[in-house]
């Protein structure tokens, strides 16, 4: 188990003060100047030694990302966007950051904007998180008020505004660009890339987007140094993380913990094992609703990281552990999500608009078992047509968890339509139009 | 993707404006946005249109934002329309979201589902009161504490049918509920407790010392909770002294079926022949260092202590039985 002195989020549960001054007591905004005075390519540089992975998702090297963009600010202005748009089905880690500790975010934007050549950031946070919301517009007026934001920020001789904007329901403005346009004040409708945010992002002009705990990661890098982060987890894994363990556990939680952990050894070192005993576990779904289901037998021992999570054709994604003991009917989980994504689907490609509500229609049947067995290959076959056919990664997302049930669950699908086929039935078991 | 229109015009208010005070909060809304821009606030405005019009948005409304910000109409009403949020007809005092997305699902939103059908009726139906209504939505983030439902502004969490009865009663009748988990239980920390960051479990704020460059320093344990601390399989001889000691061969030629124990398949049971281990009984009396050298052995990273061998080593010895040996014995 990571040590509590390795912990980043030490407000984490929100038992005490996530003002400035408990933040600060905590260890917040200590050097601040300091680091920006070592200048952009140090951060940078730091950044990139930690071998920070995103946690928003897809794990793309931070510090990478941050290079992207231009060096200079040329005649255009930079643009830090934090996507505290939190909505993937099992994630919750970035509302508790914005809750309880959100001062560690407000300094990462700080660090981050100053090694972008950034003077503006904005933070898009969901429009469900009003209170969340609130929480961080408090924090960011504090550290206006003590003069940590704003013309030159810490002392630092940085001028950086950070303001806060938000959504109204729409997961699509997850997506990168979807937050853009939403952030323009258009519908969230992903853009084509490229060009990429650090040609041409905001407004048009050089911006990078980072998650949450992404950007409220960096103050601790650089406090602690890089090495500290990059011993933490496994190789090309590495650091603390987020995990939020959802379902049947008896004790559902977030936790901070090493990437890597096992994942039993998570499950019962914090959430006190799987409701009902190890036997009892069906399927896990490992990172958040997009990733695919993984049974099992493929999970007492499985080491929670990104590298080891892609081998298996699942993922880690945001680290929202979701837990289905063997009471669960998993067709209809997966339908659940299935209609997720019909649901919050934006409409601009057509494979994603039509495709997603194809495979709910499809998969709704199935649950219920009125359907074809050569109807399972003819699903799987559609997932395909839609991963990969669309202009972000919402059609692959939807693609996923059916691809993971029919990899995993078929005999399961063929048990129900076999069930459903034994029992006289008046209408006509129908087949789906392709 | 779902249709939404604007409310049928008979219901629509004729205008609407932004009182004073939201009037002033809206110049610093456009403010936070670099001139031309202030298209970007229209989500902000939008929503706060819609608290200041009990909860929905009406055309007037939508009129009203694309003046201020210099918009097209047609812009804001695709905006309108696109986001779910946005209440395009009325709805009832106490608006009840409620998340029905696979995690929450798990955890019982079915039955939180029911509830609103009795109490409330159908979706997107205001009581005749005009207390309440609901909506079923998509994940709302708090998914370690579900099942749970939005109520206006308010996450209530880890809910169950009863629990959830209660609370739309008591704001029907105006009393006040505490919004938060509704069990015993701080935020998203596990029930009963953390299990780690006990000292910042209290609200007295501690002087972090931060460190230049901590090493990973062993971590203090918080839990006495099987730990991997096992030796490294080829370091360990046969004749270490922490080996259990083993029979020659099983006592009267008849071993204990060990697969009774959850953990133990044919592999490894073959593995503790070979070593010794024949019976219940042997596998009980072992010392946790005897438990750490098997461990080490047959490289578990701590699963005996996992799995509980010993425990159910002594049930079974003892002609108990354990739930998985009865499944298992009931299987055959």
């Amino acid at each position: 188990m990571l040590a509590d002195e390795d912990r980043i989020f030490k407000n984490l549960y929100g038992y005490q003060d996530a003002g400035l001054k408990g933040a600060q007591a905590r260890g917040a905004w200590d050097g601040t100047a300091g680091f920006i005075k070592n200048g952009r390519d140090w951060i940078v540089e730091q950044v990139k030694a930690s071998a920070l992975r995103g946690r928003g998702g897809a794990g793309f090297p931070t510090g990478l990302k941050w290079s992207f963009m231009p060096k200079e600010e040329g005649p255009l202005p930079h643009y830090l966007v934090v996507n505290a748009d939190e909505s993937e089905p099992g994630t919750c880690k970035d509302r508790e950051i914005m809750r309880n500790d959100p001062h560690l975010l407000i300094e990462g934007c700080l660090y981050a904007a100053f090694a972008m050549a950034a003077h503006t950031g904005y933070i898009y946070i969901r429009g469900e998180y009003i209170r969340e919301r609130e929480a961080l517009q408090r924090a960011i007026d504090e550290a206006y008020d003590a003069g940590l934001l704003g013309k030159n920020a810490a002392g630092s001789g940085w001028d950086f505004d950070l303001y806060l904007s938000h959504g109204a329901g729409a997961y699509i403005c997850g997506e990168e660009t979807a937050l853009l346009e939403s952030l323009e004040g258009k519908k969230g409708q992903p853009r084509l890339k490229p060009p990429f945010p650090a040609a041409c992002g905001l407004y048009g002009c050089p911006t990078t987007i980072n998650n949450v705990e992404t950007v409220a990661v960096v103050p601790d890098i650089l406090r602690r140094g890089a090495d500290w982060f990059a011993n933490i987890g496994t190789p090309n894994n590495s650091g603390t993380k987020l995990f939020c363990i959802s379902g049947h556990v008896n004790k559902p939680c977030n936790v901070e913990e090493a990437l890597g952990i096992p994942f039993r050894e998570l499950i019962d070192t914090h959430c006190g094992g799987i409701r009902g005993g190890w036997d009892n576990l069906l399927a896990v779904i490992p990172g958040g609703s997009s990733v695919p289901c993984l049974p099992a037998e493929q999970c007492a021992d499985l080491p929670m990281d990104f590298d080891t999570l892609r081998n298996l054709k699942s993922g880690l994604g945001t680290a929202g552990v979701i837990v289905m003991d063997k009471s669960t009917d998993i067709i209809r989980a997966i339908t659940r999500i299935s209609y997720f994504y019909k649901h919050e689907s934006c409409g601009q490609c057509t494979p994603c608009r039509e495709g997603t509500g194809w495979m709910w229609r499809v998969l709704t049947r199935m649950s219920e078992g009125r359907a074809q067995k050569r109807e399972i290959d003819m699903l799987l076959e559609v997932t395909t047509q839609i991963e990969g056919h669309t202009i972000c990664a919402l059609g692959d997302a939807a693609a996923w968890p059916v691809q993971g049930l029919i990899r995993h669950f078929r005999p399961e699908i063929e048990k129900r339509i076999d069930q459903y086929a034994a029992n006289p039935h008046s209408d006509p078991v129908i087949v789906a139009a392709e | 993707m779902a249709v939404r229109r604007l409310a049928p015009q008979d219901i629509q208010p004729s205008a609407f404006a932004f009182n004073a005070e939201n009037a002033k909060w809206v110049e610093g809304q456009i403010a936070k946005f670099p001139e031309g821009r202030q298209a970007s606030a229209v989500i902000p405005l939008l929503w706060r249109a819609q608290e200041q019009h009990d909860g929905w948005l009406p055309e007037a409304a939508i009129r009203v934002v694309a003046e201020t910000l210099d918009m097209p109409y047609i812009r804001v009403l695709e905006v309108a329309t696109f986001y779910t949020m946005f209440n395009l007809s009325p709805v009832g005092k106490f608006f009840v979201q409620l998340c029905g997305t696979t995690p929450c699902m798990l955890r019982g939103a079915e039955d939180l589902k029911d509830v609103c059908r009795e109490v409330i009726g159908e979706q997107n139906s205001v009581t005749s009161d005009g207390m309440l209504s609901w909506l079923e939505v998509e994940c709302l983030g708090a998914c370690v504490n579900a099942p749970m439902v939005q109520i206006n502004k308010d996450y209530y969490e880890d809910l169950t049918a009863e629990r959830f009865k209660e609370i739309l009663a008591d704001l029907r009748s105006g009393k006040d509920v505490a919004p938060g988990p509704q069990i015993d239980r701080h935020l998203s920390a596990p029930l009963g407790g953390p299990t780690t960051l006990i000292d910042f479990a209290t609200a007295d704020i501690k002087q972090v010392e931060v460190k230049e460059k901590v090493s990973v320093a062993p971590s203090a344990e918080v839990k006495p909770v099987a730990k991997p601390k096992a030796k490294v399989a080829e370091t360990l001889s046969l004749d270490d002294a922490d080996r259990p000691e083993g029979l020659e061969k099983a006592r009267d030629g008849e071993a204990d079926n060990l697969q009774l124990i959850s953990g133990i398949g044919p592999k490894i049971e073959g593995i503790l022949h070979s070593l010794g281990i024949f019976h219940f009984d042997q596998i009980a009396k072992w010392s946790e260092k005897e438990v750490d050298w098997v461990d080490g052995y047959l490289r578990f990273k701590g699963r005996i202590g996992r799995d509980n061998w010993i425990e159910q080593s002594k049930i079974l010895s003892e002609g108990g039985e354990t739930e998985f040996s009865a499944r298992k014995t009931k299987k055959k």
